[in-house]
Parts: structure tokens; C-alpha cells; sequence
């Protein structure tokens, strides 16, 4: 029995032919998540219910002025694209494309708080792909490490594993951001002593590598700190999207990735799961 | 008699499944969450000393599966440590039983610290992770809540007249 599990711990690592029975399994293991939910949606419920009439109606005006403002920004941006799009023309480079996005709630939390996971309520049903990037309303999340039927699981980019490529936005330095397994701390690798890189400066992913789409916003430059005799830099970065706390995700669905899995799909190349 | 044990002991892991993935409420810092106490594990355990005959390797080896795909591990991970506790539980099990509930919970939670040794054996193999200290902390929370899932089930067990 010990073998037979060793074996399928190989084989899951290794491989991924297990994956689309475990798609299946995990898909009809819903009802646990569902079910381990509804304390949390019951509190919302009743502290809904239980809200003020003009606590409600404040909020109400509150939004509804954020939404104005928010839409004349958007008629501002529509116009730059424009502009931006007609002068990369010009320069004779390929207009950037629209991401779309698709939005998601967050239903569950990964119980372990050493690792930086979530459930999101789209899965494959909802034309959810592995790979792809997720997005709040300030910033880089994650992305989708595990897709099934109903639901699927968001590596946090403050994840052990999670490695973003970003540059900084003042200057355009590109490096790479990790995960430090803690959350609201991310640490950036392998930067130069004479790097020119503050306190404060912001990043933005850099597109490299061909996972996350290039200019959304990660985080900020929190501490630089020199130790005489080492060969770069420790640099701690904050994450700029709430990743603990914001309740509702954005899936983005940029065309470099739905190509790049319809390519994986057509060829099926077994490659390997995680990075 | 025997579908009403079986059902039991279903709904007893599946309720220790879905206690233990439940989210902590916002508010609380986060390292709470290192408390959280291994339920499942501690259901397998008592369902093992309590009826040896029923439960064993093989529940063991399905709930552990069942959990790696809750969590999200590598298939087999807690499997694997599942089924290497409860061959211990079967070897001792006449000797649990003798134990007084907190001599018990000391027992638990040394299961557990095996338990998430080998997860960190197994991450640490497999991803190059490198746990904290802090990820002992279940043994401590879990031996604590042992006395409360020990009379539960028994009350439960007693109530059922499963033998």
C-alpha cells in the first residue's frame, strides 16, 4: 500500500497522464468544499441581514460614485488605447490585444497557512485553463494550478513555488519576484548591488516567460538590505493585491495564453506541472 | 449492524474532513491557523483502536487520498503517512486501549508529529520546500482536542452499539 502510494506520488509529480482522473475525483469532492463554505456564507447572510437600512443605502451612494468616476477614467483609457495602439502601429510593432476577464469568488482557503493557496468557484466548466493568470482590482494574484470541474486552485504569487517575472516600473529593470511561503512578503532574486532600485519603487509583470501577461501591477519595493561579502542584494517586496482579503478575483484571459494551451492541447506534450 | 458501522465511520471522517477545511474567519491573524488540529487523522486513530477489525490500512488509505485531493498535495503524500500511522495504531492498538484519555493524547500527538515529518520529508523532496517549526504546532492543539473527540466518538460509538 505504502508502495502503491509512493508510486502514485511519482506519477502525479512526474507525469500527467493521472490528471484527468483526478479532474473526476476532485470534481465529485465538491460537496466537502461546498459544505466546509457555508459557515462563512451563512455569517455573510445574516450580517447582511442584520445591516442597517442606512448603512446599505450609504454604501449604495458610496458605489455608485466610485462608479462614475471609475467611468470616466475608462472613456479616458479607451481613448489612449487608442492613441497608444495607433502609435505602436506607427512604430511597426504588434498592437497589444484586450485582455478579457472572467470574475470569481473566492470559496475556500487552503487550511495550511505554509502554503499560499485558493479555491476559486470556476472551473473547467467555466473555460477556466491551468496556467492562467488571476487578478484583483490592485493587482497580480496568481495563478490557477489546478483546474476541475466546479472550482479550481490559485497558487498565490506569494507562494513557495510561485516565481513572477517583473521589471520595475521607473526604469524598466527586469527580475524575478518569489514567493516567500509568508504571506504579504515576496522576495526578489539575484539583483545586482549596483542596481538602480529604491525603496518604494513599483512593479509590474514583465510579460517574460510567457506565463503572466506583461503590465499588472505585482508590488512594491518594501526593504533593500546589503550584507557585506554576499553577492547581490535581499530585496523584500509587498504584494499589491489584497491576497488575503479580497473576496472577489478576476480570471484574465489574455490571447497569448489561450493560444499557448490550445498549442499544449493540439500536441498534448507532457510537460511538467508545477514550474 | 455492519452497514450502520461502516456508515458511521463515513460520516464521522467526511465530518472531520469538512471541519477541517473550513476557513478561519477574517479577523484572526493568520498564524492561528497553525493551530488548526489534524481531525481526520485523529478520527482514522480512534476508529482504528476502537474497532481494529473494521477500520484499518485500507480506510486509512482512502481517506488519506481523499485529503490530498482536498488539499491539493501531491496524490499519495498524506496517503502514504496515513497508512503508515494506522499500521502502528493495528500493532498497539490493545495497548491504547489500557491508556488513560491524556496518556492517549500524548500517543496522538506523537502520530502526528510523524505525520507531518514525513509531509515535510515528502514536500522537501518533491518541491525543495523548507518548513517552519511552527508546522509542529498541530501536535500540540491536536493532543489538546483529543479528550473531546475521544468521548464524542465513544458517546457516538456507545449510542450506535457498534462493537
Amino acid at each position: 500500500m505504502i508502495l502503491l502510494s509512493l508510486l502514485l506520488l511519482l506519477a502525479d509529480r512526474f507525469s500527467n497522464f493521472i490528471e484527468r482522473p483526478k479532474i473526476y475525483v476532485s470534481s465529485g469532492l465538491y460537496f466537502i468544499h461546498y459544505s466546509a463554505n457555508l459557515p462563512n456564507i451563512a455569517f455573510q447572510r445574516t450580517s447582511t441581514f442584520f445591516s442597517s437600512h442606512k448603512y446599505l443605502s450609504d454604501r449604495i451612494l458610496d458605489l455608485e460614485s466610485r462608479l462614475l468616476f471609475l467611468g470616466t477614467d475608462l472613456e479616458k483609457m479607451a481613448s489612449l488605447i487608442e492613441e497608444n495602439n495607433r502609435l505602436r502601429e506607427l512604430l511597426g510593432s504588434a498592437a497589444k490585444s484586450q485582455d478579457s476577464v472572467l470574475v470569481s469568488e473566492v470559496i475556500g482557503i487552503d487550511p495550511d497557512p505554509a502554503s499560499q493557496n485558493i479555491l476559486i468557484d470556476k472551473g473547467e466548466a467555466d473555460g477556466v485553463l491551468k496556467k492562467q493568470t488571476v487578478i484583483d482590482s490592485s493587482g497580480l494574484v496568481g495563478q490557477v494550478t489546478e483546474v476541475s470541474k466546479q472550482y479550481s486552485r490559485v497558487m498565490l504569487i506569494t507562494d513557495f513555488n510561485s516565481y513572477v517575472p517583473v521589471a520595475v516600473l521607473r526604469n524598466n529593470l527586469r527580475l524575478m519576484l518569489k514567493g516567500t511561503g509568508v504571506s504579504e512578503k515576496l522576495q526578489l532574486l539575484h539583483v545586482n548591488p549596483t542596481a538602480d532600485i529604491k525603496v518604494g519603487d513599483s512593479l509590474i509583470s514583465s510579460g517574460l516567460g510567457e506565463r503572466f501577461p506583461a503590465g499588472y501591477p505585482v508590488g512594491s519595493i518594501e526593504a533593500i538590505d546589503y550584507v557585506e561579502g554576499r553577492p547581490f542584494l535581499d530585496v523584500t517586496a509587498t504584494p499589491k493585491s489584497g491576497l488575503d482579503r479580497s473576496q472577489h478575483l478576476l480570471l484574465v484571459f489574455s490571447e497569448r495564453a489561450t493560444i499557448a494551451s490550445e498549442k499544449e492541447k493540439s500536441t498534448s506534450e507532457s510537460s511538467g506541472a508545477g514550474d | 449492524m455492519s452497514l450502520v458501522t461502516n456508515l458511521t465511520i463515513f460520516f464521522t471522517i467526511l465530518l472531520a474532513m469538512i471541519l477541517e477545511l473550513i476557513p478561519f474567519p477574517e479577523g484572526l491573524p493568520k498564524e492561528i491557523g497553525f493551530l488548526r488540529p489534524e481531525l481526520v487523522l485523529m478520527t482514522l486513530i480512534y476508529w482504528v483502536v476502537a474497532l481494529p477489525h473494521r477500520a484499518g490500512v485500507v480506510l486509512a488509505w482512502i481517506s488519506g487520498l481523499t485529503m490530498d485531493t482536498l488539499v491539493g498535495n501531491f496524490l499519495g503524500q498524506f496517503a502514504c503517512s496515513f497508512v503508515i500511522i494506522s499500521y502502528f495504531v493495528l500493532q498497539f492498538y490493545q495497548r491504547l486501549r489500557m491508556f488513560s484519555v491524556w496518556q492517549q493524547a500524548i500517543l496522538v500527538s506523537g502520530l502526528i508529529i510523524l505525520h507531518r515529518g514525513l509531509s515535510f520529508l515528502f514536500l522537501y523532496v518533491f518541491d525543495g520546500t523548507i518548513p517552519s517549526l511552527w508546522q509542529m504546532m498541530p501536535a500540540i492543539s491536536s493532543a489538546l482536542v483529543w479528550p473531546l473527540v475521544f468521548l464524542l466518538l465513544r458517546a457516538i460509538r456507545r449510542s450506535l452499539k457498534i462493537t
